[in-house]
């Protein structure tokens, strides 16, 4: 983020930093990444660890919560089963604007191992997905690939979410 | 000719059994030979009728009419000290002897010994609760409800449990496929979205090395990198990255005619 | 049916506004605290819990109706999914199971290297324990420290299999690999670790820690009658001050060889049950310990010799015409064993874990039926949690140690 710091010997020794919003915007929002606890199957063991002592996912800015309505991406770690389908859409529409999803392991990308008939074949069908994670179970390291990813995402999207392809091409 | 599939028994099958194969079976033992079992199974015996009893593996196996099961449970657990229900649930052999196999293991914990006690019930016939007895069979009557649509008389909660309250078919039946029905594979669509979002989501992939070559929105494809949802059935754009077109084989091209006369 | 676009909340057969002075709360199927996806209806007078009502099958995967369609060999990786935390555990009570179908015995080395990972897999998910159980009562250092020691465990299973959750690492007949070059060493300074840390960090932190004994003591009490009449296993039967550990009463592998205590606690409070897992750790190094001094001098034979069941070793069948044929045949037909039924009961972390597998001499089980311990620790709940506080919920939840890969299947 090398355009906002500011260069006091170029800026005439004022605080100036010059940016364009969608920089601005897109810096705070990628940097403070709050994810959904949801944890759903074996993955979810994998994204607890990732928060843990040895990974510690503080660094980046993401700090877990408990409720949809404080938090900005939802991880779904595991595999989601028809029954829970409707709770899966139902956190995610409570999330606030903007939001964006990581689908974690196998199993959420496409149904995994468990081509079964009590399992959704990948949780694109039910929520919009940013980046899939591939692994069963992807490891810490994977996860926090991801979040990266996400803030790369981020930083290149508009402001503006009304300008994103994403935005325009959701199902409701 | 379309491939005969049976309807009865949808489960997987060996694609090849070698005819003079003779399947060994596991040894079964006279209750007899354990002096425990065999005073177990006369306590039982008093009291009922016993189709058949056995030692197969180190754990007795008595089968009783289905009418006397919580009578047999009963006698087990206040004669012969079996004080827990580890398991209970069943087995469908509606296929080979048009009938259900309900079973219940049992554990003495004094004379550390296991046993199962077994009996046939049709289909569309019900069982007699045992969660007076034991009540870790409410949730396992409940499972059993769930999978094989046996019901339990008598049960404080009967319903289902692992498969939602609107859920159709029982899906540990052998008729039941894998991959589910109909019903089974547009649950979630119906549930969160409605019968109309069905063409916009589009049927499952069932297929695992399924590739669709002109879909840009979902996850695998054979191609560049293209934008979401972006249209290239006339073609995409030229960039110099290089990609195999082969990927995809398509069988009805190129093969080989072997057979010369047709 | 839900309409589409309209997403209220929406309970089956629930009425939330009641005439009858009490309130029904829901709680889960996502709940940080459910340990997965537990959903609990609970009616509440006041702060009392009047009646209880466990929603369970938002885990549901079909594991069993997978089992009737994967030949023996391939179900053995879906059963890592069942208890994912000590993944180990499902391996060998299914390999175990089919063993005694077919009536093969694992090689001795094979049987060292087993009973190490069963330890293992029994540390990493009674560290496990202690850090959610501590996390949901409010002790959130407690977690930090039981993750770093649980990382060191994984680690010994990532050098022994190369995976840190689901390990697969036992075979039908044995086991794949043997021990890497300086597994040894490294076990026993874990063993070391776990043994300083247990003294020093939990049981400083926990163990007369006023509030954690104020929240565990007394909560969640169950009685011996009780805890049999539910089907419970394992620490929440010995909790109770039954003394039933499948390990001593009906020996396995080469538990009837090794020294080791089994812990019981007679308080029947969670309290109780959190000192039983402890001291379960405590002699989860004392066994692995002896069982480092099992495994030199033994023949380095690590798959049991049956062919028509299991694969040659590798070099054979790169050089056997006969093993390469019989391999041929085994990989894309399965093995068939002999007609039969079985039900092998193990104790694995949470419990007592059986498989009931029906065998018609297919190459595909006929029924396979898994017996998961959390599924009947889940039914306790409904009973348990009558009369306790709403704050005290979530502690007698966390002290059951439920996982909901086996509750679900």
């Amino acid at each position: 983020m090398a355009q906002h710091q500011v260069n006091y010997a170029s800026s005439a020794g004022l605080p100036i930093a010059l940016t364009t919003v969608d920089h601005l915007v897109n810096w705070g929002r990628s940097n403070s990444l709050w994810p959904l606890t949801y944890g759903l199957a074996c993955c979810a063991i994998e994204m607890m660890a990732s928060g843990g002592s040895r990974f510690d996912f503080d660094r980046y800015g993401t700090i877990f919560r408990a409720s949809p309505r404080q938090s900005d991406v939802m991880i779904l770690a595991g595999t989601l089963s028809k029954k829970h389908a409707e709770f899966a859409r139902r956190l995610y529409d409570q999330m606030t604007e903007p939001k964006w999803v990581i689908s974690m392991g196998s199993c959420a990308n496409t149904g995994g191992m468990f081509n079964t008939y009590a399992t959704v074949q990948g949780v694109d069908r039910i929520v919009p997905v940013d980046i899939y994670l591939p692994g069963c179970a992807p490891r810490p390291e994977t996860l926090q690939y991801a979040m990266m990813m996400l803030q790369k995402k981020i930083r290149r999207e508009s402001a503006n979410m009304k300008n994103n392809t994403k935005q325009n091409l959701r199902l409701i | 000719m379309r491939k005969y599939v049976p309807k009865d028994n949808v489960q997987g099958k060996a694609y090849y059994t070698d005819r003079f194969h003779v399947t060994p079976s596991v040894p079964k033992e006279n209750v007899a030979s354990d002096e425990i079992f065999a005073k177990q199974l006369a306590a039982v015996e008093a009291k009922m009728e016993v189709l058949s009893a056995h030692i197969q593996l180190g754990q007795m196996v008595i089968e009783v009419k289905a009418e006397d099961n919580y009578k047999a449970i009963e006698t087990l657990k206040n004669e012969c000290d079996y004080a827990m229900l580890s398991e209970m649930s069943a087995v469908d052999y509606l296929a080979k002897d048009g009938n259900f196999e309900v079973f219940y293991q049992l554990l003495n914990l004094k004379e550390r010994k296991r046993m199962r006690l077994v009996c046939r019930v049709e289909q569309g016939q019900a069982v007699e609760t045992v969660v007076p007895l034991y009540k870790s069979a409410n949730f396992a009557e409940r499972e059993m409800f769930d999978m094989f649509g046996i019901v339990a008389n008598n049960h404080p909660f009967m319903k289902r449990i692992l498969m939602p309250d609107d859920w159709e078919g029982y899906p540990l039946l052998k008729t039941y496929p894998l991959h589910g029905d109909e019903f089974a594979s547009w649950y979630e669509v119906d549930k969160i979205f409605g019968k109309d979002a069905r063409e916009a989501i589009g049927p499952e992939i069932r297929d695992q090395a399924e590739i669709e070559r002109y879909d840009t929105k979902r996850f695998s494809r054979v191609g560049h990198e293209v934008p979401f949802g972006a249209d290239i059935s006339e073609g995409e754009p030229e960039t110099p990255i290089e990609y195999s077109k082969t990927l995809l084989v398509d069988y009805t091209k190129g093969t080989k005619q072997l057979d010369k006369r047709k | 049916m839900q309409q589409p676009n309209k997403l209220s909340p929406f309970f089956e057969n629930l009425n939330f506004e009641r005439d009858d002075n009490t309130m029904v709360i829901n709680f889960g199927p996502q709940h940080p605290s459910a340990h997965g996806q537990l959903r609990l209806m609970l009616e509440l007078d006041g702060e009392q819990v009047v009646k209880a009502y466990p929603d369970i099958g938002y885990l549901h995967r079909g594991i069993e109706k997978m089992a009737e369609n994967m030949t023996y060999n391939e179900f053995l990786p879906t059963t890592d999914r069942l208890d994912y935390i000590a993944s180990t555990s499902n391996n060998y009570a299914y390999a175990l199971a089919v063993e005694k179908l077919l009536g093969i015995e694992a090689p001795r080395r094979a049987q060292v290297i087993r009973t190490m990972l069963l330890e293992l897999n029994r540390i990493i998910s009674h560290l496990f324990f202690i850090a959610t159980h501590a996390l949901d009562v409010g002790a959130m250092s407690v977690f930090l420290y039981a993750f770093r020691e649980r990382e060191f465990a994984m680690d010994l299973m990532e050098d022994y299999c190369g995976a840190r959750l689901t390990h697969s690492a036992v075979r039908i007949g044995g086991v794949p690999l043997d021990l890497p070059s300086d597994f040894m060493r490294n076990m026993r300074a874990f063993c070391d670790k776990i043994d300083y840390e247990l003294e020093h960090t939990y049981n400083a932190l926990l163990q007369e820690n006023r509030i954690w004994k104020m929240r565990l003591e007394d909560v969640g009490v169950l009685t011996p009658e009780d805890a049999l009449s539910w089907g419970c296993t394992g620490p929440m039967l010995r909790g109770s001050g039954i003394p039933y550990d499948i390990r001593k009463e009906e020996p396995y592998e080469l538990y009837p060889e090794l020294d080791f205590d089994i812990p019981v606690a007679d308080t029947n409070d969670s309290y109780g049950r959190y000192r039983l897992y402890m001291a379960e750790m405590a002699e989860c190094t004392k066994i692995i310990r002896q069982l480092i001094l099992k495994y030199d001098g033994t023949e380095p034979q690590l798959m049991a010799h049956a062919p028509q069941y299991i694969s040659a070793p590798k070099e054979e069948i790169m050089t056997q015409n006969y093993a390469l044929m019989q391999h041929f045949v085994l990989v894309t037909q399965g093995m068939r064993p002999p007609k039969g039924e079985v039900y092998v009961p193990t104790e694995s972390p949470k419990g007592e874990l059986g498989f009931y597998i029906k065998s018609e001499g297919e190459p595909y089980a006929y029924r396979l039926k898994c017996r998961a311990p959390s599924f009947f620790h889940t039914g306790l709940l409904q009973e348990i949690l009558v009369g306790t506080y709403i704050a005290d919920v979530v502690t007698i939840i966390g002290s059951t140690n439920i996982v909901f890969g086996e509750v679900d299947r």
